[in-house]
């Protein structure tokens, strides 16, 4: 009982990672389901329907109940404070509200999916979202609710880091992991609210014909796209930005070095988080927008691939000549840089407007932004957790099986989406249930890889539940980290240090000899 | 334990959660003016929140302005600007009487605290009569969207011009009701004497949350009353 009413950000942290992990059950269900329905070009087992609505939940349950919270409201609400040095974040009470909001969305989610679905796509895109079917308007309050527990986030993340530092740590002190994290809140806090006027809008719509995003009523269908991404651009960075933030900590840690670049990978994050308020037109490329604003969108989109391109050759430079350990967060960590180096690029090809048209809504894009949202986010969330689970649970897990697990999930991945690079380059447009005979094969690779892929995160899953049948075993600091949360014991007590802790050398200081204790 | 982490100058034998310090001090902060800045920069953020959620419908209505500037012109004639008026006077003298309740607050003074959240109270509420005859009033005349809608004059899109009219200032006026809430309990507390120099954070904040709704008001009045 005592849980439900904590505000304990490690506690509150947990019961946010349990609740990520189930929408990413459930969201996974879904993808797979939808998968064994394009073994074959014809109806399976699926309507055509029942395939719009089962895509529809993938990506709505994956984007607003898994990604976007569970990076920084899980992982980030147990570390970012024992990082930092404090005994909690700025305001923990409205970090036990936001929980309690993500809750209620989740549950308005999950009634808004029995009782009659949504069939439109996680876009909601007018005209079709006003006048379809279904349970629409209250999936569009429960995104809008869910909105206000991320914003809660953002908000207790920005006051904790400028409010709550240790003594004597300053900015260029903290851990890259907080620079990233500190970017997205930001993106958080300033992003969501417009996400929220547009479902509103939305909604307002389908209830009393506002006529807002209506052309027959004087309305502008496309300013419900703008509106839509001028959020979910920047929401693309609030699902990557803490994605980069944990490889910013695993590299130097199983590299044994400091990491290569520290201001630029810390401006970078921030680079990051204002360019994507600039770049949402790329979206929209086949939308009727100018081609001036084409043309000044498509440029303003490769500007990202700067920062993105300074993380990466940081981390690899971070490698170089490094101690390096294969522990299972550094596999993790090494499958992040190949396969979001890969979403990356082929984002570059979809950002120049010539070719974005022949791959508009073609399976290419589908697997662009899968190499960058599961390549990258989840690839780099699973890092985290099997980093910070010795700290989280205070057990280590069974080092042999995680990297199998972790093996299979590289393998799967990529098996999975590679077929979907090619057959989008040829043609296969996403959404449809059927398909011509001619993609069959690469249907039947990409099947057959969500198999290898479901495999190997069911093995990580086992293996990380199996640990929590051991007692306590893990030591303060199993990977021989110089960040301040692996200073305390595992798991924290309550108020996360004996004593208040001070700064005395930074977070990737690895000049001294380090000895690593084994478990 | 390492080096990294030594008791900090002044605390050798560690925090004490419940000792004899300030009982607003919550236990994640070292002293008062830390809780003082960290809460009001909370606020500051929630209040970016809420000008970024109205900015997209000011940029919706420019939008659709700038594409209509004749309907706009011939429907904002509907919309009484006296009665705008008077709720841009009574929501200035709102935003005053809270800058001096949160004076009171900081000054210790109680009883002109309590005096100036009972008088935005009753700003607050006068403009809330106001817009209820106004919304009345563009009821009756069939003006309200949706199936609502029934004025057959006028110029084809006016109906968009009132769709945005009803969703600034319903969003607004839920900002009143929300602002009215959070000053009740102000009072509330301010009876039992919970304010004075050395605690008046509520004050300050719901003060700033006030100043917001009014500002935003001051842009609402001239945008949807004083077309052209």
């Amino acid at each position: 009982m005592s849980w439900l009413t904590t505000v304990d950000h490690k506690r509150i942290g947990l019961m946010y990672l349990w609740s990520v992990l189930t929408a990413f059950l459930l969201g996974g269900l879904f993808a797979l389901a939808l998968r064994l329905e394009l073994l074959t070009p014809k109806e399976d087992f699926m309507t055509a329907e029942t395939y719009n609505k089962v895509f529809t939940l993938h990506g709505a349950v994956m984007v607003f109940l898994f990604i976007i919270p569970a990076i920084p409201a899980a992982l980030g609400n147990f570390v970012l404070p024992l990082m930092l040095g404090a005994k909690d974040v700025a305001f923990p009470r409205l970090n036990l509200a936001s929980y309690y909001v993500y809750m209620t969305g989740a549950i308005m989610a999950l009634t808004a999916i029995l009782t009659g679905g949504i069939d439109t796509g996680w876009t909601f895109y007018t005209p079709y979202s006003t006048t379809t079917g279904g349970a629409v308007t209250l999936m569009t309050f429960s995104v809008f609710v869910l909105g206000f527990s991320s914003i809660f986030t953002g908000i207790n993340f920005v006051a904790t880091v400028h409010k709550l530092r240790a003594p004597g740590m300053g900015w260029f002190d903290l851990p890259l992991f907080v620079w990233g994290t500190y970017a997205t809140a930001i993106i958080q806090v300033l992003a969501t609210p417009v996400l929220a006027i547009t479902l509103l809008l939305l909604a307002f719509e389908r209830m009393f014909q506002i006529g807002i995003f209506d052309a027959k009523l004087g309305g502008d269908p496309v300013l419900f796209q703008h509106f839509f991404w001028f959020y979910s651009h920047p929401a693309v960075y609030i699902m990557i930005l803490p994605g980069m933030a944990i490889i910013s900590e695993i590299i130097p840690t199983f590299s044994k070095k400091h990491i290569f670049g520290y201001r630029a990978i810390a401006f970078s994050s921030v680079a990051i988080a204002l360019i994507s308020f600039i770049v949402w037109g790329h979206h929209m490329f086949t939308s009727g927008q100018s081609q001036l604003a084409a043309v000044i969108f498509s440029f303003l989109t490769f500007l990202v691939a700067i920062p993105s391109g300074i993380k990466v050759f940081n981390w690899v430079a971070t490698m170089y000549r490094g101690s390096i350990a294969l522990d299972t967060p550094m596999l993790y960590a090494i499958s992040f840089l190949l396969l979001f180096t890969i979403g990356g690029l082929t984002g570059i090809f979809l950002g120049a407007l010539s070719v974005d048209i022949h791959l508009h809504d073609t399976y290419f894009i589908v697997a662009h932004f899968h190499y960058v949202m599961m390549g990258g986010t989840v690839i780099a969330f699973l890092a985290g957790v099997h980093y910070w689970w010795p700290k989280m649970f205070g057990r280590m897990y069974n080092e042999t099986w995680a990297r199998i697990g972790c093996l299979l999930v590289f393998i799967g991945f990529n098996v999975t989406f590679l077929n979907q690079f090619a057959m989008g380059a040829k043609g296969m447009p996403r959404r449809y249930y059927s398909y011509l005979d001619q993609f069959q094969g690469n249907h039947i690779g990409s099947t057959v890889g969500s198999w290898i892929l479901a495999l190997g995160l069911f093995i990580a899953a086992g293996v990380l539940m199996a640990s929590l049948r051991k007692k306590y075993d893990a030591p303060d600091n199993p990977w021989g980290s110089k960040t301040m949360e692996w200073e305390t014991q595992s798991p924290p007590i309550t108020h996360n240090f004996p004593n208040n802790p001070v700064m005395l050398h930074g977070p990737y200081d690895y000049n001294e000899p380090v000895v690593r204790r084994e478990a | 334990m390492s080096s990294h982490t030594l008791p900090a100058p002044g605390d050798t034998h560690g925090h004490d959660d419940h000792g004899h310090h300030d009982p607003n001090l919550q236990h994640h902060f070292v002293e008062m003016a830390q809780q003082f800045d960290t809460a009001k920069l909370g606020m500051w953020l929630f209040l970016a929140t809420e000008i970024l959620m109205f900015g997209g419908l000011f940029v919706g209505f420019g939008l659709q302005q700038a594409k209509f500037p004749e309907a706009f012109k011939a429907a904002h004639h509907h919309l009484d600007r006296s009665m705008g008026a008077l709720n841009t006077v009574v929501l200035l003298i709102s935003s005053f009487t809270m800058v001096l309740a949160v004076w009171a607050a900081q000054t210790g003074k109680r009883k002109v605290l309590i005096t100036n959240l009972a008088l935005t109270l009753v700003c607050a509420g006068t403009f809330l009569v106001v817009k209820f005859f106004e919304y009345s009033h563009k009821i009756h005349e069939g003006l309200l969207p949706g199936k609502f809608f029934h004025y057959a004059h006028g110029q084809p899109n006016e109906y968009i011009f009132f769709s945005f009219y009803f969703m600034m200032t319903g969003l607004h006026g839920s900002h009143v009701i929300l602002g009215m809430g959070a000053i009740t309990w102000l009072l509330i507390r301010a009876i039992k004497g919970d304010f004075g120099p050395g605690y008046y954070t509520p004050v300050d904040l719901v003060g700033l949350f006030w100043h917001l709704v009014d500002l935003i008001w001051i842009y609402l009045f001239p945008l949807l009353y004083l077309i052209g």
